[in-house]
C-alpha cells in the first residue's frame, strides 16, 4: 500500500491576488444559466500557459479537461486558434470572432529559486472585449494540480454564477477481489481521478464514508472479520483512526453536522435501527427516532436545522424529514417504488435520493417538501448519491451486478451530464469533500 | 422426530447443499468440502450443518420465517439444547437488490429474528450473538432471482468456546 503523504491532504495554497486588467470594463456578456437544462455549452479557448516549460502545458491541459468534463463548456480545438495569445497583451478580438469562442483563458506559471510556483491567469470575454477575471496564486510545487483546479473553479464560477467544485477530492470504497469476499478499502482521489491514495489497509471492510463539511475528518463504517460494523473516524492530517462511541450493537450510516461537531449515527436496537446524534467532544448521544422500524441514512440540511432520512416504518423505504431534535417527523416521498439514501444539497434547494422500482434503480432529486421529483440517471443498480460542494453535481455508483462491481458516475442536476469517473478498481460509496480552499476558490 | 422425518430432512438439506455448491466458485467449494469431510459425529459442526441445516432463507425485504425456516430453526434449537457447549454467531445477510446501509440494518433484523426465535425455543441468549454483513457477503453472484434468493439468509455459525464473546 502506498503510504499517505498526509500533508498533501491539507490545504497548501497561499492567498491569491488579483491580476490587473488590460482593457477597460464594459458590459459582460459571458454568462450561462445552468440552473435550467435548456442551454448550449459555452465555446471557450484555453491557451497554453507561458513560463515554466515543464508545468505550463500541464496546467492548460487540466483546465481544459475540467471545463470539458463539466458539460457546460465546449473547449475549442487548438488548431482553430487564430493567434497564439500572450499573457501580457489583450487578444486580437476581431481575429477570434470567426472561431465561435466566447471566452479565452491565458496564463503564466513560473518557479522561484526555492521551487515555489507562481501561477497567474486571465479570463477574457471575447464578445465584449473585456477581461472578466484575473488572479495570481503562489504554492509549493507539489500542489501544482491544485492550481489548475482553482483556476478552473474561478473560470467556471465566473461564467455560470455557480460555485466551483474542481478543487475538491472524492473519497470512496476501493473494491478488489472476488465478490463473495471482496477487499474494501477507504480511498481518496482528486475529483478528476488523479492522486489516488488508500487510507485504510483492508484488514477490515470499510463502507459508507462521509466527509466532514468543516473539519479534516472522514467518518465511515468498519467491519473486522466476524464482528459487528462500527462507525469510525479517520483524521486526514494525522491518519489517526478511532471507533466512535461504545455501543454493544451495530453502528452505521455516519453523517457529520455542517459544523463538523456532531455526528449522526444509526444505532441497532434489536431488530430495529434508530437515528442518534452524538456530540463529538462530549460523546453525549441523543436518540432522534424511535419508530420500531429501520430508520437510517440521515443527512443534515445545510443550515443544520433539519434532517432528512429514510425509514421503512410504513412498510417499505421512504424519505422523511424532521427537525434536528427529532421533532415533526413527516414523510415527503410518495411516488412509485421505494426511496432511500437521501442527501440534502449544500445549496439547500434539493434532496438527492436513490429510487428502486421493479425495473431498476435511479438517482433523482426532489425539493425538500417532496415536490418536483426528477430522475437524473437510471440503471440496473445505481445508488449512493453525494453532492459536490456547489450543489450542481452529484456522484453516485453504478453496478452491472454479477461478479462485476461498482463504478463512479458524475451526474448534474439538469440531467445533461452523466459520465464515468476513473478509479483504479471497482469503486462504491463516493463522498465529495468540501472545497479544499475552504470556499475561497471560485467565489 | 421420527426416523422417516429425519431422513427426509437430511435429503432436503443435502440437495440444498448441492444446489448451493453448484453456484459457488472453486474456492468456496473447497471450503464447503473441508467442512463436510469426515464423519458427521453427533454434536459436531458437520452434524449440525448436514443433519440440521445451518441457514434459513427470506423473502425480499422480509425477516418473516417461512414454514421451512421454522422447521430448520426448531431443529437448530433442539440440537443446541442437546449440545449445550456450543456458542453461536448468527449472521444476517441481504441480497444485492437493495441499498447498502439499509441492507446492513435488514441483515441485523434477520439475525435478531433468528436469535429471538432460538431463545423462545429454550436456547440461552448468553450463547448467542448476532452479526450483520448486509449485502457484502453473497454466496451466489449471478444476476437473477436464483442467486438473490440464496443470499437473503441467516446463517447459524457454531463457534469455538470463547470466540467473539
Amino acid at each position: 500500500m502506498k503510504r499517505l503523504p498526509l500533508r498533501l491532504l491539507a490545504a497548501a495554497l497561499a492567498a491569491l491576488v488579483a491580476v490587473p486588467t488590460l482593457a477597460p470594463p464594459v458590459r459582460a456578456e459571458l454568462y450561462i444559466d445552468v440552473r435550467r437544462g435548456n442551454f448550449q455549452p459555452i465555446p471557450i479557448a484555453i491557451a497554453d500557459f507561458g513560463g515554466d516549460g515543464e508545468m505550463a502545458p500541464k496546467l492548460a491541459g487540466i483546465i481544459a479537461a475540467n471545463l470539458s468534463r463539466s458539460g457546460y463548456f465546449q473547449v475549442l480545438d487548438r488548431g482553430r486558434f487564430p493567434e497564439n495569445p500572450s499573457f501580457n497583451a489583450a487578444p486580437n478580438f476581431g481575429a477570434w470572432k470567426g472561431t465561435g469562442a466566447q471566452g479565452l483563458v491565458v496564463g503564466r506559471v513560473t518557479r522561484d529559486a526555492s521551487g515555489r510556483l507562481r501561477a497567474e491567469f486571465r479570463l477574457w470575454d471575447l464578445m465584449a472585449g473585456q477581461q472578466i477575471v484575473g488572479q495570481q496564486y503562489g504554492t509549493d510545487a507539489n500542489s501544482w494540480r491544485r492550481v489548475a483546479h482553482i483556476i478552473s473553479d474561478a473560470v467556471f464560477s465566473k461564467i455560470t454564477g455557480v460555485g466551483g467544485f474542481f478543487d475538491t477530492r472524492i473519497a470512496f470504497v476501493d473494491e478488489t477481489g472476488p465478490k463473495e469476499r471482496r477487499r474494501k478499502r477507504l480511498a481518496v482521489m482528486d475529483q478528476d481521478g488523479a492522486n489516488v491514495r488508500y487510507l485504510t489497509p483492508g484488514d477490515s471492510a470499510v463502507v459508507s464514508p462521509r466527509y466532514s463539511p468543516a473539519t479534516q475528518d472522514i467518518a465511515y463504517m468498519s467491519q473486522p472479520e466476524g464482528r459487528q460494523p462500527r462507525v469510525s473516524v479517520i483524521n486526514l492530517e494525522t491518519g489517526a483512526r478511532r471507533v466512535v462511541g461504545d455501543f454493544n450493537d451495530m453502528t452505521s450510516s455516519p453523517r457529520f453536522s455542517p459544523d463538523g461537531r456532531r455526528l449522526l449515527i444509526a444505532l441497532q436496537d434489536g431488530g430495529n435501527t434508530n437515528i442518534h446524534v452524538m456530540d463529538l467532544a462530549s460523546k453525549g448521544t441523543t436518540r432522534l427516532t424511535n419508530s420500531g422500524a429501520i430508520d437510517t441514512s440521515p443527512s443534515y440540511s445545510p443550515d443544520g436545522s433539519q434532517i432528512v432520512f429514510e425509514s421503512d416504518r410504513g412498510g417499505k423505504q421512504q424519505i422523511y424529514v424532521m427537525g434536528a431534535d427529532g421533532s415533526g417527523q413527516r414523510r415527503i416521498s410518495f411516488g412509485d417504488g421505494s426511496y432511500s439514501q437521501p442527501a440534502w444539497s449544500p445549496r439547500g434547494d434539493l434532496i438527492a435520493f436513490t429510487k428502486q422500482r421493479p425495473g431498476g434503480f435511479a438517482i433523482g432529486v426532489m425539493r425538500p417538501d417532496g415536490s418536483n421529483e426528477r430522475l437524473l440517471a437510471e440503471g440496473f443498480h445505481f445508488e449512493g448519491p453525494t453532492w459536490a460542494p456547489n450543489g450542481q453535481y452529484i456522484v453516485a455508483f453504478q453496478d452491472p451486478g454479477g461478479q462485476s462491481g461498482g463504478k463512479l458516475r458524475m451526474i448534474d442536476v439538469t440531467g445533461r451530464v452523466n459520465i464515468a469517473l476513473p478509479t483504479p478498481s471497482f469503486a462504491s460509496d463516493p463522498t465529495w469533500s468540501p472545497l479544499l480552499g475552504g470556499g475561497r476558490a471560485g467565489q | 422426530m421420527t426416523d422417516s422425518t429425519s431422513i427426509a430432512t437430511t435429503t432436503r438439506r443435502l440437495s440444498l447443499l448441492a444446489v448451493t455448491m453448484l453456484a459457488l466458485g472453486a474456492c468456496a467449494k473447497d471450503q464447503l468440502a473441508d467442512q463436510n469431510r469426515g464423519a458427521a459425529s453427533p454434536g459436531s459442526a458437520r452434524d449440525f450443518a448436514v443433519n440440521v441445516g445451518d441457514r434459513v432463507f427470506f423473502e425480499t425485504d422480509s425477516s418473516d420465517f417461512t414454514s421451512s425456516a421454522i422447521q430448520t430453526l426448531d431443529s437448530q434449537a433442539a440440537w443446541l439444547q442437546r449440545y449445550p457447549n456450543h456458542l453461536v454467531a448468527i449472521e444476517g445477510h441481504a441480497d444485492e437488490r437493495g441499498t447498502r446501509e439499509y441492507n446492513y440494518s435488514l441483515g441485523a433484523r434477520r439475525a435478531q429474528a433468528v436469535n429471538d426465535y432460538l431463545v423462545s425455543r429454550g436456547v440461552s441468549s448468553r450463547r448467542l450473538r448476532t452479526i450483520s454483513y448486509g449485502k457484502e457477503r453473497p454466496v451466489a453472484t449471478c444476476n437473477d432471482i436464483s442467486c438473490w434468493s440464496q443470499n437473503r439468509r441467516a446463517v447459524t455459525v457454531l463457534e469455538q468456546p470463547g470466540a467473539g464473546f
